[in-house]
């Protein structure tokens, strides 16, 4: 399936960075070993291994900066300089690709010497305010300053800073004070994500990384994934940080403040109070919470099943417009809207196709509305009086309950946007170690979920609770007697772009719940469903081409897009650091979590059918709902004003 | 700018475009054939150039900020260039730019208010037994004196009627 | 406006076009290649890579498209011989790229010209038009099946670091001119990922010249290492600047002599990247083994201050790096603040000797060819200069006080 999507736009070739890494893998590929000594340590790899591989594989550890497992190679920053033997100079081990039987030494007395002058060198520029950085402890620079007993200035420090901080976007804060150049952000933004909005500025000492022309982040094509900031290695890229807004609602003894967590941060929180990868704190997280002052704790999920229910629909009506009534004029496929930074994404990029993107608003601002609506007159509250609050992975959640059209019920669905690290510091600040906590339960009503909810952290997981929820509404048979578990594997896995066909070979009757909206499910007998999953605005790209081109995409009937790598687990707001083994790690949390709950498919949480029975009367996508669960979107186009 | 006029200037960036090709190793002909003519690369020229091109308008700010032939912001119709190298710094290229800098009026970096010249320092022009050297857009000169600064400024005014027809068309 | 530079005969003046491409079309590659190799002919941009060993390997890598680029980027301060090559003797370049393009099978060749050099464009282009009219450049060269190759001129746009073979690559490519990673290198994956040659404009004239004098003419000059003439940009100091050709392996007092930079206290040997020979050291050999150079030569008079030439070469490399590696884009300002604080006569000894220990660093550690070469004449002066450099104004004097 990949192979189909490879050269499907050709694009003009971006940093020569990503063509050094295709020539390594090209020597690779021819197969041949070759053995190498590294510190006196013979090791065979691979042709075109780098050293910095070749190291790793032996235990033996070289500093590096601008290097990232997620990202081409730079061999900028000169941190991991390591002396090949025979050669006049030192070598960058990050990039070096092993071709002959060479001798490498990691530590020799020029390479410490020139490591140590490249961190000073590195701190003479970078505008070093730790106390008061909210990277440090975490910072890579610090790391190395430390790691090469760096104990004075030996080239100076910057006694001010120089540039503006750059405060505009609602997700992104950039520094560039803090900015050692390592243009990790640079690769993230034009080779992982293809969205373009950082590059090196000018030449020489003064090079920046800068948007085009300098603007603001608020006024360029930002997506606000806030992958850079995940890869960024000092201070210098920072999510917006609402804390004190929340702290002040939370004091404020007037407002009855709510917080909603989603699966993502709950299964990587943990990772920020020194936990390994991959260990959920749902219930702990609870207690923290109201020990923080939360007045109540909700859970995303629940929105989610209602965001199955609604998108679900939705896909049925439009798939019944097509196949029953034959209407040509109907968007297919339809493409997922969750995701807040994917949504910009096709603002930006592919506006033409923005009425394939279901209306269904993302959990997080479905749930805002809810509680200013209907949860406000259950509880007698004022909804001016409520204070709503997401726990997100992601830093594009924060651009997304800022957006205008998001208040349909009058008051913000969703007031304040906290990212995984902010609520980890919150939770600190509140003197709580999170580990430790007793667990408890969420509130009610919102905090029954299912399964489904908690897959959407994860890449595919969308699309596996849709179906879940669709074939069984169209089916009338357990999900569980046609996939095992109820684990809809073909959707799963992280490659970038996955396509999937499922088959509807019988069909049942039409459950109550959507009884107003179809008649029968004749129309869709023998049918098949076509699905596709991609994450990665890069791999979103590659599919908005192939639809483009009439190739198999275009064939799909439903398609999950997610800004991040690994989907939200992977998000701008979770905590660093990132690579494929903690997003795996993540994954595997989130699916456990999943095989814990009883019930596993959105349209069978009890919550849901309560609030379908009580508040939104006309059912899903009744007009109820539409006023306050759907959403309509804006074409931005490429251009900057 | 008039949407008609920036209308026109995309038929002539597309028909640049066509002429060059459309491939990355385009860019650099482009830019440079949009600056000869424009006298900088405009905001929506970037922009432009990056959509026909298939890249993003950061990739192509970033170009044109790495080269120095190249000027985001407007420059004069001629680009004094003084050399600052060693050489022609021994041979007084000094008092070539204070007398420069006295006759425009102007300091190193700036343009004229009417927009006819902008004076620039460069990084060696080639001329080193010649110094100092100047280059005045494509046009070099050599053992360049104080006393020959205010010929070369009015041989470059007399020029300008006819270099102008390019001119004046985005300013 | 101009007035001519070169002094004395050179041997491309009794070079006649047509007879090195004659002599290469009428034998195989192989043996050509084998000559050139006979003759020990190296890079003649500066870096003296073995001309021969470049050619074999793109020769050797087997695909359809494979470039001949001629570097001619020429941004050393003090180097002008390569504009004289090209207004002067075009045409044994283009006959030098197109022998290169015999011997590596190559079909396209590409012209750098630095933006400087712009008033080039029009004498190359013609000189380009003529060879094609007399079947030099086009289809079929020299009535030779198959052999098809034609020559584009690229502008460069104001970048010294262009002139590093891979920044040049990436320039032409469309991008910033910053190097690359190497390996690979280009003869592997160069322009557009295809196999490319990138050799210095005087390098391709030379080659004419090998094939019409034979190796043996080439390698009876200049020294075992560094075979044959070479031409040099006397700039300075002296009495007759100008581009001369001497055979490598001159002495700088020899030289001196030539051009009449008798009395010189230092003279800078291949630019502002290069090394500040001192007048005690007249006796080194400008060679590959020795002191290198790109053919730039500066010469300092008794009275010129060093550490004005320090200040002025480091003022030229913050310029002009391109900012992507660590060590050079924050190492040269580094030195160069050591210059104004040793103007200043605030610099320790101490601070000194850490500069040129960072100067070490940049050397080693820096990704290009610039970044490890801008150190260098900022190191020789700090160290063959210390009596001139140090102690200009004592601690504390600056503020009038006699301290």
């Amino acid at each position: 399936m990949k192979d189909d999507l490879v050269n499907q736009r050709v694009r003009a070739p971006k940093s020569q960075t990503v063509r050094t890494v295709e020539a390594i893998q090209y020597a690779k590929a021819r197969g041949e070993t070759v053995t190498l000594t590294v510190d006196g340590n013979p090791v065979e790899v691979p042709l075109g291994t780098t050293v910095l591989e070749a190291a790793r594989k032996l235990g033996i550890r070289i500093p590096t900066l601008c290097y990232h497992d997620d990202l081409c190679l730079a061999g900028v920053c000169r941190v991991c300089v390591v002396e090949v033997v025979g050669q006049r100079t030192l070598q960058a081990a990050c990039s070096y690709p092993i071709t002959a039987p060479i001798e490498v030494r990691t530590h020799s007395p020029h390479v410490r010497r020139a490591r140590r002058h490249i961190i000073d060198l590195l701190l003479s520029e970078h505008y070093g305010e730790c106390y008061t950085c909210n990277r440090s402890v975490g910072c890579e620079l610090q790391a190395l300053a430390m790691e090469y007993g760096v104990d004075f200035f030996r080239f100076g420090r910057l006694a001010r800073p120089r540039y503006e901080i750059d405060a505009s976007s609602h997700s992104v804060v950039r520094d560039m004070n803090k900015c050692v150049l390592c243009r990790r952000c640079i690769r993230t933004c034009i080779d992982l994500q293809e969205v373009g909005v950082l590059e090196a500025i000018g030449r020489g000492n003064r090079t920046k990384v800068s948007t085009f022309l300098d603007k603001p982040l608020a006024d360029v094509i930002c997506i606000n994934c806030g992958q850079c900031i995940n890869r960024c290695p000092t201070g210098a890229l920072r999510a917006n940080d609402p804390t004190d807004d929340v702290w002040a609602a939370i004091d404020d003894p007037s407002k009855h403040v709510v917080i909603q967590t989603a699966p993502s941060p709950r299964a990587a929180i943990g990772e920020c109070f020194g936990l390994p990868p991959g260990k959920a704190l749902t219930f702990e997280l609870n207690t923290a919470l109201r020990r923080c002052g939360f007045d109540k704790v909700f859970d995303t999920n629940f929105a989610a099943d209602l965001t199955i229910v609604e998108e679900g629909t939705e896909l049925l009506l439009r798939l019944k417009r097509a196949l029953a009534e034959g209407d040509k004029s109907v968007a297919l496929p339809q493409f997922t809207s969750c995701s807040p930074g994917w949504v910009k994404y096709i603002e930006h990029f592919y506006p033409d196709y923005l009425d394939h993107v279901s209306s269904a608003k993302s959990p997080q601002q479905m749930f805002g509305a809810l509680l200013k609506t209907y949860y406000a007159e259950t509880n007698r509250l004022d909804p001016r009086d409520v204070v709503t609050v997401a726990l997100m992975p992601c830093s594009a959640k924060k651009f997304e309950c800022n957006r205008p059209e998001m208040c349909a019920s009058g008051y913000k669905d969703i007031d304040y946007g906290l990212t995984t690290r902010e609520l980890a510091k919150m939770i600190r600040e509140a003197g709580v170690d999170l580990p430790r906590m007793p667990k408890s339960e969420f509130d009610d009503p919102f905090g029954t979920a299912t399964g489904s909810g908690v897959i959407f952290g994860a890449t595919g997981g969308v699309m596996e609770a849709a179906i879940r929820t669709v074939l069984e509404l169209v089916t009338g048979t357990k999900i569980e007697d046609l996939y095992e578990h109820a684990d809809v594997m073909p959707v799963r896995g992280f490659d970038g772009a996955r396509y999937a066909e499922l088959p509807i070979r019988a069909v049942g009757p039409v459950p109550p719940l959507v009884e107003n909206l179809f008649a029968d499910w004749d129309w869709l007998r023998g049918a098949t469903l076509k699905v596709g999953v991609c994450h990665g605005t890069a791999n979103a790209m590659k599919v908005m081409e192939n639809i483009k081109a009439g190739g198999r995409f275009s064939q799909c009937h439903f398609i999950e897009f997610m800004a991040c790598p690994g989907g939200c687990l992977g998000g701008g707001g979770q905590p660093t650091p990132t690579n494929p083994e903690i997003r795996a790690a993540r994954a595997n949390a989130i699916y456990a979590e999943d095989r814990s709950y009883e019930v596993r498919k959105a349209h069978e949480n009890p919550a849901v059918v309560e609030v379908y029975r009580r508040f939104l009367t006309g059912g899903p996508c009744g007009p109820k709902s539409h006023k306050l669960l759907h959403t309509h979107y804006t074409p931005r186009g490429k251009y900057i004003a | 700018m008039l949407l008609t006029e920036r209308e026109r200037l995309r038929e002539e960036l597309i028909a640049l475009a066509d002429q060059f090709g459309r491939q990355r190793s385009s860019l650099m002909p482009i830019l440079q054939e949009v600056e000869r003519r424009h006298f900088r690369i405009s905001e929506y020229c970037m922009q432009v150039i990056a959509d026909l091109l298939d890249l993003h308008p950061v990739e192509v700010h970033s170009v044109v900020s790495f080269y120095s032939f190249l000027d985001e912001s407007p420059r004069g119709q001629f680009v004094i260039r003084l050399c600052r190298t060693i050489t022609c710094e021994m041979a007084g290229k000094d008092h070539v730019a204070r007398q420069l800098e006295n006759d425009l009026g102007i300091t190193f970096g700036q343009t004229t208010p009417d927009g006819k010249f902008t004076l620039q320092w460069a990084n060696c022009l080639g001329m080193c037994d010649q110094g100092p050297a100047l280059l005045v857009n494509d046009q070099i000169f050599t053992r360049v004196t104080p006393e020959r600064v205010h010929g070369i400024l009015q041989e470059c005014r007399q020029t300008f009627g006819v270099h102008a027809v390019a001119g004046a068309k985005e300013r | 406006m101009t007035s001519p530079t070169t002094m004395g005969k050179l041997t491309f003046d009794a070079v006649s076009p047509g007879v090195g491409l004659k002599a290469a079309l009428a034998q195989p590659a192989a043996a050509v290649l084998d000559r050139i190799a006979a003759s020990g002919l190296r890079g003649r941009g500066g870096a003296g890579f073995p001309t021969s060993v470049k050619w074999s390997m793109a020769a050797e890598a087997d695909e359809a498209d494979k470039y001949v680029v001629c570097n001619a980027d020429e941004g050393e301060p003090g180097t002008f011989k390569d504009r004289v090559i090209l207004s002067e003797f075009a045409d044994l370049v283009f006959e030098g790229m197109t022998i290169a393009a015999r011997v590596i099978a190559a079909r396209k060749g590409i012209v750098y010209l630095r933006a400087e050099y712009s008033y080039l464009r029009r004498h190359l282009e013609s000189a380009l038009a003529s060879r094609r009219e007399e079947g030099l450049l086009g289809k079929r060269i020299g009535g030779k099946e198959g052999f098809d190759f034609d020559i584009e001129i690229h502008m460069g746009s104001g970048s010294y670091v262009c002139g590093e073979e891979t920044a040049l690559i990436e320039s032409l490519e469309g991008h910033r001119g910053e190097p690359r990673n190497r390996p690979p290198f280009p003869i592997d994956t160069g322009y557009l990922g295809h196999p490319t040659i990138v050799n210095n404009v005087e390098t391709f004239a030379w080659v004419v010249c090998i094939l019409e004098k034979g190796a043996e003419w080439f390698k009876s000059h200049g020294t075992v290492k560094s075979t044959g003439h070479k031409l040099f940009s006397v700039s300075g100091d002296c009495s007759r600047p100008g581009v001369y050709e001497f055979p490598m392996g001159i002495t700088v007092a020899e030289l001196l002599e030539e051009v009449g930079g008798q009395g010189a206290k230092a003279v800078q040997v291949g630019g502002a990247s290069g090394q500040c020979v001192p007048a005690s050291q007249s006796d080194r050999t400008i060679a590959y083994e020795d002191v290198p150079t790109g053919g730039s030569i500066i010469i300092f008079g008794p009275k010129r201050d060093m550490l004005e030439v320090a200040r002025n070469f480091l003022e030229f490399f913050v310029d002009e790096s391109c900012g992507q590696c660590t060590p050079c884009r924050e190492g040269v300002p580094k030195l160069l603040e050591g210059v104004q604080m040793l103007q200043q006569g605030a610099c320790s000894m101490a601070y000194l000797k850490e500069l040129c220990s960072l100067g070490e660093t940049m050397r080693l550690a820096s990704k290009c060819g610039l970044g490890q070469s801008a150190p260098n004449a900022f190191v020789s002066i700090a160290r063959d200069f210390q009596d001139e450099i140090l102690g200009r104004t004592g601690f504390g004097r600056r503020n009038g006080s006699d301290g």
